[in-house]
């Protein structure tokens, strides 16, 4: 039978893709599970994969086009079966037309084939109207699950809590939760440098009156990366009171202990970052002040039941945040193998389902970059975020005397809607006296 | 902490007041005479205790209420018993389109200070004198109305009651009287209002009131032991309708029942189920329930009484029922 391949939607924001690459041909022999084509989303590339196995007959979006959600791509099916291509919506931009079969006459467009009968893919559970409790609505909103793809186990199929809460996206075809990551702070990671000017003050009278004295500045198209985070970043700054403390931890004890652990770790290949200790400190400091853990809403602050510490990680055009879900129960091991596949991940433009957003808590750490302090943008809607700076060798004071100490400089930014300065000031000071007292992070 | 029935902490409570404050003053019938005092034994001892202020009537609910609303316009602050709530039928006029409306029409010169205190229930009384009329006095606009659950609530509450000046409609409850309960010997008050948590539990909350509170405690006990863990609301006050417990409570559980004695339709747990859809519709992962007493004047037979009223043993059922998704 033939089966539609449809643009997924992944994220509940999502309302269209585009086609960024067809990894098959028509007449190519697809598996079910093989990967056939490459969909650009706002926030990232996804591979598609065939739902069953056949021939991958018609290509009905082609590359470049933009596709709303839920349309039809193309056509699997078998070799010799008839197939009919329905005519893609207005809604569809297209800058190559794509082929339309004609079935009934020259004017007459494609009977569409009825996306009901056929399900377009065997992970969409529902079809139609969903009925789902509201409190199951609510946390799909607030996971960005699709409920689409969720199957209830309450009377007449209804999707409760439960369910919604044990989903597990199946790999690449379910939606994403936030899919893009958030991305946190534009500006902390490309706070642009003043850009030089060819010097007006000095010497006006040789500066020529009309003619610019260089060639005229290139504008870069925004990319979709690049409008997401403009777009995130704006609305926290104009929607989230922002308030910040600074703190200096002393790091010589948590690098000693660093060492230690990385050297029995050797064997295994697992190598704890500094970041991965402060992901742990965080962790462990929320779970002690939960209403850090917790995001504003009209309703009335939300105090999250788990914690997820999302980290901030470069990628090419931009960052995304990569979340360790389920943070304040996993060892400085568990972390770091985490980070090290999600990064991964990132940066090879292979993220999962789950991989991203969702976080409770951003960390966003420039310790590589070799800074002494910067403020981050709160990753809304979480209540703070904590910019973590390179850990320097600096003069400090103890007992009187000046002394050489390792000190990271970390400022959290707190949401001052959902907390204020006397709590961030605790709850810092309680991520910092972890990291002073490493071991209580192994412990 | 003393253990004593639900009766003696409502002597305690009326001595007090009157202790405390000359005004208040006890009218009703039998309160004197029968068994030492009061129908039920509530007044029993007071009489004697502050001569004159305690008082016999005739068999006149019309004229109980009437004669304590104006002593309450006039000054006193009056507590009226009414033997048992359906006797409060002949004084319904008094009640509603006197006490209730007073202070209002006048733009709050008058205050009608006074409490009526009556026992829902039932107890092999038949038809006419077991009835339980809570969504009644809760409708009516310029009531307060008070429905404890335990001695310590029933203490707090009518202390509280007999310094409020509005009228109150203190609801007691005739399989109560004997019920024993912690209360403590130093003076206390609860205000009107303000419902409570009587168990903590995660998995379902239980919003009820009055005897079906106790009922709902040993439902509890018993669905422990299956691994359900309930949390119960006790409103405590039916008027003004304190529901933050329960919107917060169902936040955490999703799942509501609303347990009542009283007949189910137009009942109070109609009114609690609509405001908890209203108000926290997306807290819900189930439909709300509601227990509720069968609508059939009540039997005399003991067993089909029995059959008629909602005990512990229902409120285990719907509990089960909507722990398995059977709704």
């Amino acid at each position: 039978m033939a089966t539609q391949i449809t643009m997924p939607q992944m994220g509940f924001d999502m309302t269209e893709g585009t086609i960024a690459a067809w990894l098959k041909k028509e007449g190519d022999v697809v598996n079910k599970g093989e990967p056939i084509a490459e969909i650009e989303t706002d926030k990232t590339t996804i591979q598609v994969e065939s739902f069953s196995s056949g021939v991958l007959r018609k290509i009905i979006a082609q590359v470049g086009q933009k596709v709303p959600v839920g349309e039809v791509i193309g056509i699997i099916a078998d070799p010799d079966e008839q197939v009919e291509a329905p005519q893609p919506s207005a809604s569809a931009v297209s800058p190559a037309q794509p082929s339309v079969p004609k079935v009934n006459g020259a004017a007459q467009p494609a009977a569409p084939a009825p996306a009901a009968a056929q399900p377009p893919a065997p992970p969409v559970v529902n079809e139609g109207r969903i009925i789902a409790t509201p409190v199951a609505r609510r946390l799909a909103e607030e996971r960005g699950i699709d409920l689409r793809y969720v199957k209830g186990t309450g009377p007449e199929g209804r999707i409760t809590k439960a369910d919604v809460e044990a989903f597990v996206p199946p790999a690449r075809l379910a939606p994403e939760p936030e899919p893009i990551g958030k991305p946190v702070g534009s500006p902390i990671l490309k706070e642009p440098e003043p850009t030089p000017r060819p010097a007006p003050a000095v010497e006006p009278a040789l500066q020529p009156a009309v003619v610019p004295a260089v060639a005229p500045a290139t504008k870069q198209p925004l990319t979709r990366m690049r409008q997401t985070i403009a777009t995130r970043m704006v609305a926290s700054k104009q929607q989230v009171p922002h308030f910040y403390i600074t703190v200096s931890v002393e790091m010589d004890a948590a690098l000693a202990l660093r060492a230690q652990i990385n050297e029995s770790l050797k064997p295994e290949g697992i190598k704890i970052s500094v970041n991965d200790m402060v992901i742990r400190a965080v962790a462990l400091a929320l779970r002690r002040f939960p209403n850090m853990n917790a995001s504003f809403t009209p309703e009335g602050l939300e105090q999250h039941d788990h914690v997820h510490v999302g980290s901030a990680v470069t990628v090419e055009g931009g960052l995304v945040t990569v979340t360790v879900r389920d943070t304040d129960t996993k060892t400085l091991k568990q972390i770091s193998q985490e980070m090290t596949a999600l990064v991964e991940r990132a940066r090879n433009n292979k993220m999962q389902p789950g991989d991203i957003g969702g976080q409770t808590f951003t960390i966003s750490n420039l310790g590589m970059y070799d800074v002494e302090n910067f403020i981050a943008i709160v990753n809304q809607p979480d209540a703070g975020i904590l910019a973590v700076a390179t850990a320097t060798p600096t003069p400090v004071v103890r007992n009187g005397e000046v002394v050489v100490r390792t000190i990271m400089r970390m400022t959290l930014s707190g949401d001052h809607r959902v907390t204020d300065g006397a709590e961030g000031a605790q709850f810092i000071n309680e991520v910092k006296r972890l990291l002073e007292n490493p071991w209580s992070l192994v412990l | 902490m003393a253990e004593i029935t639900y009766r003696e902490a409502l002597k305690r409570a009326l001595r007090e007041e009157m202790q405390r404050d000359p005004t208040v003053v006890i009218w009703g019938e039998d309160v004197v005479a029968y068994a030492g005092g009061g129908a039920y034994g509530v007044t029993s001892g007071l009489a004697k205790e502050f001569p004159g202020r305690v008082r016999d009537t005739p068999i006149a609910e019309e004229a109980i209420i009437g004669v304590g609303i104006g002593a309450a316009m006039g000054g006193l602050r009056p507590v009226c018993e009414i033997m048992t709530v359906n006797f409060t039928l002949v004084a319904w006029d008094q009640i509603v389109n006197h006490a209730a409306k007073q202070s209002h029409m006048f733009n709050g010169q008058i205050k009608v200070p006074m409490v009526i205190r009556t026992p829902n229930g039932h107890g092999r009384t038949a038809a006419t004198h077991s009835q339980n009329f809570d969504a009644w006095f809760a409708h009516i606009p310029g009531l307060k109305v008070v429905a404890p659950a335990t001695p310590y609530d029933a203490k707090g509450l009518l202390k509280t009651s007999i310094r409020d000046d509005d009228p109150v409609v203190f609801l007691e409850h005739l399989q109560l009287y004997g019920t024993r309960g912690e209360v403590p010997d130093e003076e206390y008050l609860i205000p009107i209002g303000v419902s409570d948590y009587k168990r903590r539990g995660k998995d379902l909350t239980i919003v009820t009131w009055g005897r079906m509170t106790m009922e709902s405690l040993k439902a509890a006990r018993i669905l422990a032991e299956e691994g359900v863990d309930v949390e119960i609301v006790d409103l405590r006050t039916l008027r003004p309708l304190d529901l933050s417990l329960a919107f917060e409570s169902v936040h955490k559980t999703n799942r509501a029942i609303v347990v009542e004695e009283g007949w189910r339709t137009a009942g109070l747990g109609a009114e609690i189920a609509a405001s908890l859809q209203e108000q926290a519709f997306n807290d819900l992962d189930a439909p709300i329930a509601r227990v509720a007493g069968l609508e059939v004047p009540m039997p005399y037979a003991k067993n089909l009484e029995r059959a008629t009223l909602p005990f512990a043993e229902d409120v285990v059922a719907a509990v089960r029922a909507m722990m398995q998704k059977q709704y």
